[in-house]
């Protein structure tokens, strides 16, 4: 290697540890600000804490309203993922394997989904939701989640199931197999790649989302960790450390999630941001 | 479609394996829950959206005083309406300027597989796969003037308080930071995606004509990779249409409803307020603005740069 290759090396990497110090600071200096004393925080924000305190961690653990927010999330998001899968795989299915009259034309009617943001049609939708008596429940955030993955879902959904190989379902089907229990058998097992980006995507989505829960949730038993967040940073608005400690033990098993399943989720982001 | 195996049958038997095999249940049992949530979630809400937005309304009995287009006239003789259309083409303009660019550049200095890239990758993503609302209250900690990051350096420093995100001249620059903090390294991913698949020997072939380094990112790579740049761009300006999570924690659109964006806008006077008439002209200006981005740029720069 030459001379002007190691300078610009260094240099690059220079500039890359500058960024990635923009990057981290805010987040390293909220995980340390859980163990600092509010006096210190105020002087010493971004360095390491005097002494390492525990008991900010300790009491947002302890507290089971911090539980109840990240399980109510958990299953909000499981279900939202589950019924996206099913109910948006049946539907690509019949897209891609059956054609009747009017199949093109339904299949582009639940594309028009793809076109405008969840935003736009918030307001009717509270009205819905509360029309049918479903606010404060699981489902006010669930059915329209997977209403709105919907587009998205059948799309990528349908051009993978058009992918599989023909012969296997012609073999089937003079075995007698039917097309709904090929589905099942077939279809399903063979889209796990799929499925995965898929889901991996409408569990991001569904566990960051924050502006549905916000206007279909109103009672605490039933919040969001985003909600609940809010709730409790306006409730301890001086006291940075017990908000820093809760911020970063929301944020941690995303960050872990994110490392486990890194593969699908730069796919299912990165492609499925149609949505934005 | 038919299958092949369905094609070399008469028709009678084709009729009455389609009965018996389970094609028409198939589509009766396997396409209604999609289409009816669909319809019932997502598009019922939009028509409605237009519906109400004809209408004086607090959304309890039915709408009935009916206004015609004074919610429209309204919003857009708004002064704040104004200033959240204003912050939105910021949002653009800095993604643009300033977020792509760098994006671009970091994309080119890591898109090479080896482990330190691996690193440097992983750590610039990171930001993107955390929710808004986190990003927002870790940065309103930054900004904080009385206890946060801010106080302490402006007292490290002998300046007194410095209030960011209430000053209104500052306050929209400190969320636009935010914003690029948040969503570059996602742009950075599309284009080191792109930059991956660009052919190695095309780049090869300008080196040994005596290209330099520049005249092979200007003339090679940042060609071969327009599709992800326009793909890019338009996630930018999709997105700025629809900033509302960061907020929230940030400023609440406030001081003096300076940092407002169009969707805070549509949740602060439609839906706090219980205007539901109003709220929903809001949205469907909204939609009408993704609509068209989406159509245009479409007809514009998808068709040339994939042709």
């Amino acid at each position: 290697m030459t001379r002007g290759h190691l300078t610009r090396n260094l240099m690059r990497l220079a500039f890359l540890c500058i960024v990635a110090s923009f990057v981290l600071a805010p987040m390293l200096a909220t995980v340390l600000g859980g163990f600092k004393t509010n006096a210190e925080i105020r002087t010493n924000a971004l360095g390491l804490p005097a002494l390492w305190d525990t008991q900010f961690y300790g009491a947002i653990m302890s507290d089971p309203a911090f539980w109840r927010y990240l399980g109510n999330s958990l299953v909000i998001s499981i279900g939202s993922v589950v019924l996206t899968l099913i109910v948006g795989a049946a539907a690509a299915y019949v897209f891609a394997q059956i054609t009747f009259f009017g199949s093109r034309m339904l299949f582009s009617y639940v594309l028009l989904g793809l076109m405008f943001p969840f935003a736009t049609a918030i307001l009717p939708l509270f009205i819905k939701v509360r029309d049918i008596g479903l606010l404060d429940t699981y489902w006010a955030v669930i059915l329209p989640q997977t209403a709105f993955s919907l587009s998205l879902a059948i799309l990528l959904f349908r051009t993978f199931f058009a992918q599989l190989p023909k012969e296997l379902f012609e073999a089937a089907y003079i075995d007698g197999c039917g097309y709904v229990r090929f589905f099942w058998r077939f279809t399903l097992p063979l889209s796990a790649p799929i499925l995965a980006t898929v889901g991996t995507f409408v569990f991001v989505q569904s566990w960051n989302n924050f502006l549905l829960p916000l206007v279909v949730l109103n009672s605490r038993d039933v919040f969001t960790w985003p909600l609940g967040m809010m709730q409790f940073r306006g409730e301890y608005v001086t006291q940075w450390n017990l908000t820093l400690a809760f911020v970063t033990l929301t944020i941690l098993p995303a960050i872990v999630f994110f490392l486990a399943a890194q593969k699908y989720i730069v796919a299912g982001l990165t492609g499925g941001a149609v949505k934005g | 479609m038919t299958t092949a195996a369905d094609r070399r049958m008469p028709a009678s038997v084709r009729m009455r394996r389609a009965l018996t095999n389970g094609r028409v249940t198939a589509v009766l049992i396997m396409l209604p829950p999609a289409l009816i949530l669909f319809t019932f979630f997502v598009m019922l809400p939009l028509g409605e959206s237009a519906w109400f937005s004809f209408f004086n309304w607090n959304g309890y009995g039915a709408p009935s005083n009916f206004v015609g287009l004074e919610n429209y006239d309204r919003i857009l003789n708004h002064s704040v309406f104004h200033i959240a259309v204003g912050n939105t083409v910021k949002i653009v303009v800095i993604s643009l300027i300033v977020q792509m660019p760098l994006a671009m550049l970091l994309a080119l200095l890591i898109y090479k597989k080896t482990p330190t890239n691996a690193v440097f990758r992983l750590i610039f993503f990171l930001p993107y796969i955390l929710a808004e609302v986190a990003a927002g209250l870790i940065w309103s900690f930054v900004f904080d003037g009385n206890y946060g990051v801010t106080a302490s350096i402006a007292g490290g420093l002998g300046m007194g308080n410095v209030f960011i995100l209430s000053d209104p001249d500052w306050a929209f620059a400190a969320i636009m930071t935010v914003i690029v903090w948040k969503y570059f390294g996602f742009h950075m991913m599309i284009y080191i995606a792109a930059l991956q698949s660009v052919p190695q020997d095309q780049i090869e072939a300008a080196r040994i004509e005596g290209a330099r380094r520049l005249q092979v990112i200007r003339y090679v790579q940042i060609p071969a990779i327009k599709p992800a740049i326009v793909v890019s761009a338009f996630f930018a300006i999709i997105g700025a249409l629809q900033v509302f999570d960061v907020i929230i924690p940030l400023t609440n659109g406030g001081p003096s409803n300076q940092t407002h964006t169009i969707v805070t806008y549509l949740y602060t006077f439609g839906l706090t307020r219980l205007n539901i008439g109003f709220g929903s002209a809001v949205g469907v200006i909204l939609f009408v603005g993704a609509v068209t981005v989406a159509l245009f740029y479409q007809r514009i720069f998808m068709k040339r740069a994939q042709g």
